[in-house]
């Protein structure tokens, strides 16, 4: 069994949850060949076929040719998977690959089942089981699913090159917002989520971290919604963080937020939903109204 | 100019999810479907570019699914679109991305539509991978994980939004497609005057069997819950005694609270 690896850079530098696909294919017992759109200063640490593409022709954020480049590494390699990381990267460019060659494309793998995959639905709150038709199988993997490994040994690199014109230009990048707050140094964060219901209910948030000595973190969608500003935002496209106190108020855990904070060294949730998928990371839940229990338990703390 | 919208209703994500009959998928007993949430960013950039552009482009939404997928159409409708096109499909559940994919593609084709405008992923499937199948199978120039959009004079300006809050900005060629992720716009709610005039508006139904004559390349094997790790204590019931009990265990584990 061959598994084909697409590594994945950026600013030049290979992306560290790129090692995550070898640990993947370790998992499957699977021989691995690996390609990178970038340079030859910067190749994995793996033994095997290195195919790389010149970054410098290619750019980092052109899908059109990187899935050209995708499509003649197959070709050459006949492997029975494509795998790519369920990141803004893979999730770009694996239906590109998967339609170019008309195979099945299954999305956000967290686990090999006995005759097919596991994948996450409904919100991360579901499990659902996939089995692909036909070969090869173009997957994409849940960040932090599988470990990374570093296997280590000399590349045997191979160039790839291929004619055909991209139908998006990239423009260039253009920096996060700058961080209201540093959270990466917080002892404690209190973080908001939907479930505080509205703007106003930033406040309630904000006393319980004040009582805690802590900062105030916050959901994606509190973001999106305007409640508080962008430099709070834990999670993939925030901050990542590992205070020694996470407290995860109406947050009912999607995983890019569960990436971003679950390092923490004690978490506790407080969610009405048993079944939110915060509970998986969570040390304590409180099934609780947050505007119920979040007052109460500040005003307790402030005593 | 012609601007398509695609989407699909989902439970709200609240709900308890249980397998139905079939053991791959989730039952819709009890039950509430909404438009899935990205896709109401969808319909909102596109609404927004219509009026922006002084109202000309038609607007066609388009979902494909069992008849109560006509409810989202409405609230699309209700949103600003001009037209709706029900994809009708009991089925749907079943069908793989690839399939969804390929009936809205036979469905645009030759439609000449500039524009389509989907939601990144779905909140039940969340595959993300029928929008950019779209794109391959028209041969249009894609996005996704769009977060910022801009059009002028027949260019596609977006931003793309990366990990660590980086974002990349692409220009694309039309016809061009693009997937978007929240916290693009506000989505609009519909006004009541605005739900009154969709309901004059046009709803054409086609069957699913018109246009997709695709096999699945995934077939759906199971659909449970999670294996819980069990390691965390739940608390439940009076919130006080909850507080209490709160504050017993940070004492003890974590050496915050003295």
């Amino acid at each position: 069994m061959k598994a084909l690896l697409i590594a994945e850079c950026r600013d030049g530098k290979i992306l560290d949850y790129s090692y995550e696909l070898f640990g993947f294919a370790a998992r499957l017992s699977a021989d691995v060949a690996v390609l990178l759109v970038g340079k030859e200063g910067e190749l994995p640490e793996c033994g095997g076929a290195v195919y790389l593409a010149d970054v410098a022709k290619y750019g980092e954020c052109n899908p059109d040719q990187h899935k050209l480049v995708v499509l003649a590494a197959v070709e050459r390699e006949k492997p029975d998977y494509v795998v790519l990381m369920h990141s803004s990267y893979g999730w770009d460019l694996a239906p590109r690959v998967a339609a170019g060659l008309k195979v099945a494309q299954l999305s956000e793998v967290v686990a090999v089942a006995e005759d097919g995959f596991e994948l996450p639905c409904c919100s991360q709150k579901m499990r659902r089981k996939a089995k692909p038709v036909g070969s090869p199988v173009v997957l994409t993997l849940q960040l932090g699913a599988f470990p990374a490994v570093k296997p280590g040994g000399s590349p045997a690199l191979q160039r790839i090159d291929v004619e055909g014109e991209g139908k998006v230009e990239f423009l260039g990048y253009e920096p996060p917002p700058p961080k209201g707050v540093d959270l990466g140094r917080a002892e404690v964060i209190v973080s908001a989520g939907r479930g505080i219901g509205k703007k106003e209910n930033i406040e309630v948030i904000a006393a319980l971290a004040r009582v805690l000595g802590g900062e105030v973190g916050a959901s994606r969608p509190v973001v999106d919604s305007g409640w508080i500003d962008a430099g709070h935002q834990v999670g993939t496209t925030g901050q990542t963080v590992s205070p020694k106190l996470y407290v995860a108020c109406g947050i009912s855990g999607a995983i890019q937020h569960l990436a971003g904070m679950k390092k923490s060294g004690f978490i506790v949730a407080v969610n009405k939903d048993k079944e939110a998928p915060i509970g998986e990371v969570a040390d304590v839940l409180v099934v609780a109204d947050v505007m119920q229990f979040v007052p109460a338990l500040t005003a307790k703390l402030a005593k | 100019m012609k601007i398509l919208v695609c989407i699909k209703q989902v439970p709200d994500m609240e709900s308890r999810f249980r397998p139905d009959a079939s053991g791959v998928w989730y039952s819709e007993i009890d039950m509430a479907f909404r438009v899935n949430e990205y896709d109401e960013y969808a319909i909102e950039e596109a609404v927004r570019l219509k009026e922006k552009l002084g109202g000309e482009p038609e607007l066609t939404v388009l979902s494909l699914g069992p008849d109560r997928v006509v409810e989202g159409i409405k609230k699309a409708l209700a949103m600003g679109c001009d037209r709706g096109i029900h994809v009708q499909d009991s089925a749907s559940q079943l069908k793989d991305p690839w399939q969804i994919a390929s009936a809205i593609a036979a469905s645009a084709r030759g439609e000449n539509y500039d524009l389509i405008f989907t939601g990144l992923q779905s909140q039940d499937r969340g595959s993300a991978q029928v929008g950019t199948m779209v794109a391959e199978l028209l041969e249009y120039s894609c996005a996704t994980t769009v977060i910022g959009f801009e059009y002028a004079e027949g260019s596609v300006t977006v931003k793309r939004e990366l990990e660590g809050g980086l974002r990349a900005v692409v220009r694309l060629k039309t016809p061009a497609l693009v997937t978007c992720q929240l916290g693009l716009n506000q989505p609009r709610y519909p006004t009541l005057p605005n739900i009154m005039k969709a309901k004059k508006k046009e709803i054409l139904t086609v069957p699913v069997s018109e246009l997709l004559h695709e096999e699945p390349r995934t077939v759906m094997a199971g659909f449970y819950a999670p294996a819980k790790k069990g390691t965390g204590v739940v608390l439940e019931g009076d919130v006080a005694d909850q507080v209490d009990k709160l504050i017993g265990i940070l004492k003890d584990k974590t050496g915050l609270l003295r």
